[in-house]
Parts: structure tokens; sequence; C-alpha cells
């Protein structure tokens, strides 16, 4: 696929400061080698290569490869999730009906760009559909618990990450033939956000944010981070349709959403007495570890630029 | 076994390790030793037909050729499908379940396996868990082997949460996360009679169990 020229100069930007990135981890690993989030951190930096090298080649293929892409993530996240889930054997036919059915329909129609039936099918369809399957095999031991869970696993793995390729198909006048920077702005502005935050929460974090959720929050790295990576998504208003202005607003409420989507996560898992969610990504944990402020920033990005910027 | 055999059996081995990546996401933890090549029988606990494809799959490659799953000789050692799955993909060692006077001794089709040198897969519960127990207690053939062979290394494995991917009754696995634990080597004390041996090796088992977090 034809990349937009903004692509060259924005991919030449992340493997700049993935190198610069990989310099300074190198280097604090030979002054101390033994610290263990030294260790961590260059665990990180190398899955973010990886990371960043499964988009860049998805963007290679255009539509088909990112969608094919979010597709494999939606899977991983929701496998992560179910497994958590307390369900019982009279669960079966539903949790086959979220994976091998729920699922790959929700891509295809993101693919064929069939907006009216993609931004409803989970929550209409298969929000009424689950509950009847999973009460016609007959068990009803806590079954709103065990319903809602599938449920929730669906909206947050498949639905919600599913607006991350929809981003694609926004026809917004002008910017034809280049959502693919739309895509790229969204995970650089909440990643970079996740990354600030982790970086200002590590060099300075003192006072927690919510201590009974999750350890590694503080006030320093949240107010570091976010006006950090809104400044970066401002400076990166030139890869998308929106003025400087709107897209430091733009960038300021995904990274919000951001930073209050690994809130929620965490209290999940502090709830089902675990501290990562897998094991799938080398130093973050599972894929849900990774995505979960993209999960809660892809549909409210979606939304406020299919309301303001498309025809 | 013909070539014919011996390829769609790799075929099928490949198949079957990478299905079952891709639909459990497995992990070995080796947290009481490391995959080395000594002489070994992996003792797990038995909730689901597809157990030792898991133990398999997490197993190194070199590993793989040399470990053979102690398996049903009437399931697994047919003409069919199971019977080339048995023999030819897994090379299982193939006893019968009822010892008979015309046929060998299971105890003694295990302790010749082990004296030709190879790793085994065995479940000692004998069956299928397929109640609320979380292991049900050991036959006592793991005690003989142990005394039999004194040399070789008992391993306990934790496979966690396959019993859920593939329920009784059910053909369609659903993809969930499972794990399979590796723990310390063990082997027969001086003088350690067959019931301390035995409560010993389910409680070095049992050990390995994550914490529940699912029903």
């Amino acid at each position: 696929m034809i990349q937009p020229q903004e692509m060259i100069w924005l991919s030449l930007g992340v493997a700049g400061v993935l190198i610069v990135a990989t310099a300074i981890g190198q280097g604090l690993a030979r002054r101390d080698g033994a610290n263990p989030v030294i260790e961590n951190l260059n665990q990180r930096i190398f899955a973010w290569w990886v990371m960043v090298g499964l988009l860049a080649i998805a963007f290679l293929f255009g539509k088909g490869g990112v969608t094919l892409l979010f597709a494999f993530a939606s899977f991983s996240a929701l496998r992560e999730f179910l497994t958590l889930t307390p369900t019982r054997r009279g669960d079966h036919w539903a949790l086959l009906a979220v994976f091998f059915i729920g699922l790959p329909v929700q891509y295809y129609l993101v693919w064929t760009d069939w907006y009216g039936l993609y931004s409803i099918f989970i929550p209409v369809y298969a929000f009424l559909i689950l509950p009847i399957i999973a009460a016609l095999s007959g068990d009803s031991t806590r079954f709103l618990e065990r319903i809602a869970f599938v449920q929730w696993g669906l909206m947050i793995c498949v639905f919600c990450v599913s607006h991350v390729p929809a981003l694609l198909s926004l026809p917004i006048l002008g910017f034809e033939g280049k959502q693919l920077l739309l895509i790229a702005y969204l995970v650089i502005v909440v990643q970079g956000s996740d990354v600030l935050q982790y970086v200002f929460g590590k060099l300075m974090g003192r006072r927690k944010v919510a201590p009974a959720l999750s350890p590694s929050k503080t006030w320093e790295g949240l107010l570091g981070g976010i006006a950090s990576a809104t400044a970066l998504g401002a400076a990166l208003w030139w890869i998308t349709p929106f003025s400087p202005l709107q897209a430091a607003g733009f960038s300021f409420v995904i990274c919000v959403m951001g930073f209050c989507g690994g809130l929620v996560m965490s209290a999940i898992k502090r709830d089902r007495g675990v501290k990562d969610w897998g094991r799938m990504i080398e130093g973050h944990g599972g894929m849900l570890d990774r995505l979960d402020s993209v999960i809660f920033a892809a549909p409210i990005f979606f939304h406020m630029t299919r309301y303001w910027f498309t025809v | 076994m013909s070539l014919l055999t011996y390829m769609a059996a790799r075929l099928f081995a490949m198949g079957a390790v990478g299905l079952a990546r891709f639909v459990t996401g497995v992990r070995p933890d080796w947290r009481g030793c490391q995959p080395q090549a000594k002489q070994r029988v992996y003792f797990a606990n038995h909730a689901s037909h597809g157990d030792f494809v898991l133990i398999w799959t997490v197993l190194p490659n070199a590993l793989r050729a040399a470990t053979r799953p102690v398996a049903a000789q009437d399931y697994w050692g047919g003409d069919g499908l199971r019977g080339f799955i048995g023999r030819a993909v897994f090379n299982a060692v193939l006893i019968e379940r009822i010892p008979s006077q015309d046929k060998p001794h299971p105890l003694d089709v295990i302790k010749k396996a082990l004296a030709e040198g190879c790793s085994l897969i065995l479940f000692p519960e004998g069956t299928r868990n397929m109640g609320d127990a979380p292991l049900l207690p050991f036959k006592s053939g793991l005690y003989h082997l142990a005394s039999a062979r004194p040399e070789a290394e008992f391993v306990p494995v934790w496979i966690d949460n396959l019993s859920r991917v593939m329920p009784k009754g059910h053909f369609l696995p659903i993809p969930l996360l499972c794990s399979v634990t590796f723990g310390a080597p063990m082997t027969l004390r001086a003088g350690e009679s067959k019931d301390v041996f035995l409560a010993r090796a389910r409680a070095a088992l049992l050990a390995l169990k994550p914490n529940g977090v699912c029903a």
C-alpha cells in the first residue's frame, strides 16, 4: 500500500526515539546490570521494537494487515480476560460463540466498513444473544455474574479494540487515503503517555494516586506524563486533520481516558488476585497490560473524530 | 514404520504443538529444575485428554524425542487414527488398564521402557479427574518405578486450566491460557515406605498448583 509522505517522517522519528531509548537502557545496564528495574526497562524497550515492527508490517499491508493485527490482539486479550473469569461448564457454547463468531464477525464488519452494523453488533446483538445461549444450557448458578463477565470481556477486548482499525473507514474531507496516520497518531499519543507516565513516575514519583488499585501510579507520573503527551500530540498536528489547538484537546482527552483505562483494568486485576494479565509481552505482562489505555481511548477518539471531522 | 507414516506423524506432531500453543498460549514454568537431557519421569495431574500434548509442547525439541507418554492400550493402541496418534506421533508406552494373565504386566512394560533409557510422562492418578477435588489419590505404580529405577529423576508437573479449555464431552476447545509448572526432581529415599513416598510425591505436585483465581 502507498504510504502517505508523513508516515516516512513519523517512522524515522519513532525509530530515532527507540534507538535513543535502547542506548540509554544499555548504558544503564552497563553501569548497574543487576538492578531488576533496569533489566525490566530493557525488556520493555526490546518488546517495543517488536511491537513497532509488527505495526509497521501491518501498515505496509494496509487495511487488511491492520485489521488482522488488531483481530489477533483482540483474540489474545480476550483469552487473557476469560482465563480470569469464573466460567462454568454451562458457559461452553457462549464462550465458543464469543471466540469463533463474535470476534471474527466484528472484524469482518470493520473490514467491510459497515459502520451501521459494527457499531451495534456487540452492544445489541451479542448482548441479547449471549444470555440466551447461556440460559439454554440450563445452568442458573451465578448466572448474572457469569454472563456479565463474558459480555464485559467481549466489549472491552473486541468491541473497543476494533475501533482502532475502524478509524481507517472514516471519510474525512481532504484526508482521503491518509487514515493510517490516525491510527499511528492514536497509538503514539496514548502509548507515549503510558511511557512518559512511567518515566516521570520512576524519576520523581512520590504521592500515589490510587494506592488501593495500583502501587505504580503516582501524581507526579500522571501529571508529567499527561502534560508531556498532550504536548507531543499537539506537536504532531501535521499528521492529522486537526489544527494544533484541536490536536492538543484530542490528545488530552485520549491521554486521560488511557490513564483511567489503566486504573479500571488494575481494579479488575486486584479483584482477581493477579499482578499481570498474562506473560505474552516480555517486561510488560500480557496483551491487556499493554492495550488497556488504547482500549479506553480508541472508541472516544473514533467518535470525536467522526462527529467533528467526517462529512 | 514406513517413511510415509513417519512424515505424516511428524507433520501431525507439529500441528498438535502449534494448535496447543495457539489455543492455550502455554508457557513452561521451570520452577524446580531446568530442561536437561537426564532420564526423568514427569508425573502430572490428569484432567483432560490433551494433558500429555501440553507437556510435550513445552519440552524443548531435543527432549521431546526422548520423552514418551504412558497411555492406555485400549484407547491409544488401536488401528485407527487414535492408534496412529498413540504409536506413531507420540511413541506412547502402551499399557493394559487392567492386568491380565496373557498380556504383559503394565509395570513390566513401563520398566522396560525406562531400562531403554527414555524419559516418561505419566499420570499417577491412573484416570482422568472429573470431579471437584484438585488431585485424586495416587496409584502405587509411581513407587514401584522409583524403586526399580533409583537413578531416574521424578519430576512433579502441574498442568493448570486445560480442563476448562476442553471440558468433558465437548470437542471444540475454548482458547484460555494454560500453564505447565515443573517442580523439583525427587527420588526414593533410603528405607522410604510406599505410602510415605506416594504422599510426598502427591504433596510435591499439589504444591505447584497456582492459587485458584478461577472457580
